[in-house]
């Protein structure tokens, strides 16, 4: 998706594109132009954790783009953050949350919902945290 | 804890999330290096240059688009319990991104070069005025005069009980320590919210 297409032998001088150029699609293109993910109006949080639906539909090719099936297969190793999975699939967030959205309304992931500002964890989380992080 | 499970998932998984703030070149990414598990990542934020200007950074949709790099981290606590360290986009004008950065965040680091204090300012404002916990972490560059925890609190003026902590920010255990302080500060915060709220 991302290869020029290129015809016959290059002319010297004629290579516009280098990996400096940038990608060669632009990201929202991946979406079909779509900046907000779909009807259901998640914004997932980065640190929202994805994981694959067990029960998650057999799909074909014809409604997961290759960008939706690399996150399929990134989700499939570990439970993955939206964060790690903007960086581990070289994409913008913005663009990772659409799809993320079109893949929640196919029921083939969950996303967990952050923790909302006016409440942090329990004390007991923020003990197992300072115990786990002396621990390291 | 009311909402660390998803709609209609069946994770328990609960992820918690510390801004790594301060000026340019003051060790955020040395930091989060130093403490995470994974080799520091780095996320892409698209944007538009007019929204800007407006709170709602959603629509994305203009034609200019400036691209806004972040670093992150890990630290697994335990299966289900991870902790993500995020540093904060340095220069002034990605303002904006600190708010969804800061959403829901347990707490703040902030870095600060004795040399340049003064690159530090913005982001202890930020954090006071959104009343974010934070510790100011002095990172004690070779060949910088060493002042005390006791003079850099003095010179930012922190509000009562802000932790200063003396570190070097390519120390994992430094590092470590830190986040320790952080997360303790967090917890009494929230208590003495917690008291006021019913007091």
């Amino acid at each position: 998706m991302t290869e020029t297409p290129v015809d016959g032998p290059l002319e010297p001088g004629s290579q516009w594109y280098d990996g400096e150029a940038g990608p060669l699609v632009r990201p929202y293109a991946m979406t079909g132009g779509r900046t907000q993910s779909g009807p259901t109006g998640v914004r997932f949080d980065l640190i929202a954790l994805v994981v694959l639906d067990p029960a998650a539909p057999a799909l074909d090719d014809s409604v997961l783009g290759p960008e939706h099936r690399t996150l399929i297969g990134l989700c499939r190793a570990e439970t993955q953050s939206v964060a790690e999975l903007a960086a581990d699939a070289d994409l913008p967030v913005g663009v990772i949350r659409v799809l993320l959205g079109d893949l929640l309304e196919l029921g083939c992931v969950a996303v967990s919902r952050p923790v909302p500002p006016a409440h942090l964890p329990d004390e007991r989380i923020l003990r197992e945290v300072i115990e786990g992080l002396r621990a390291l | 804890m009311v909402s660390e499970h998803s709609a209609g998932g069946d994770t328990s998984a609960l992820a918690l999330k510390i801004l790594v703030a301060g000026g340019f070149g003051v060790g955020k990414t040395t930091l989060v290096g130093a403490v995470s598990e994974i080799r520091p990542l780095r996320t892409e934020e698209l944007l538009s240059e007019a929204g800007q200007l407006v709170d709602d950074t959603d629509g994305v949709d203009q034609k200019a688009t400036t691209t806004v790099a972040m670093d992150f981290g890990r630290i697994t606590i335990r299966s289900g319990l991870s902790l993500y360290l995020f540093g904060t986009p340095g220069q002034d004008r990605f303002w904006f991104l600190w708010d969804e950065l800061a959403q829901g965040a347990l707490g703040a680091v902030v870095l600060a070069d004795t040399r340049r204090l003064e690159d530090c300012f913005p982001a202890v404002d930020y954090f006071e005025h959104r009343r974010i916990p934070f510790v100011v972490a002095v990172n004690c560059f070779a060949g910088a005069r060493a002042y005390g925890a006791h003079d850099v609190c003095r010179a930012l003026d922190l509000d009562h009980g802000t932790p200063v902590v003396l570190c070097d920010a390519r120390d994992r255990a430094s590092g470590k320590e830190v986040l320790i302080r952080l997360v303790e500060y967090a917890g009494r915060m929230h208590t003495a919210r917690l008291l006021d709220s019913v007091g």
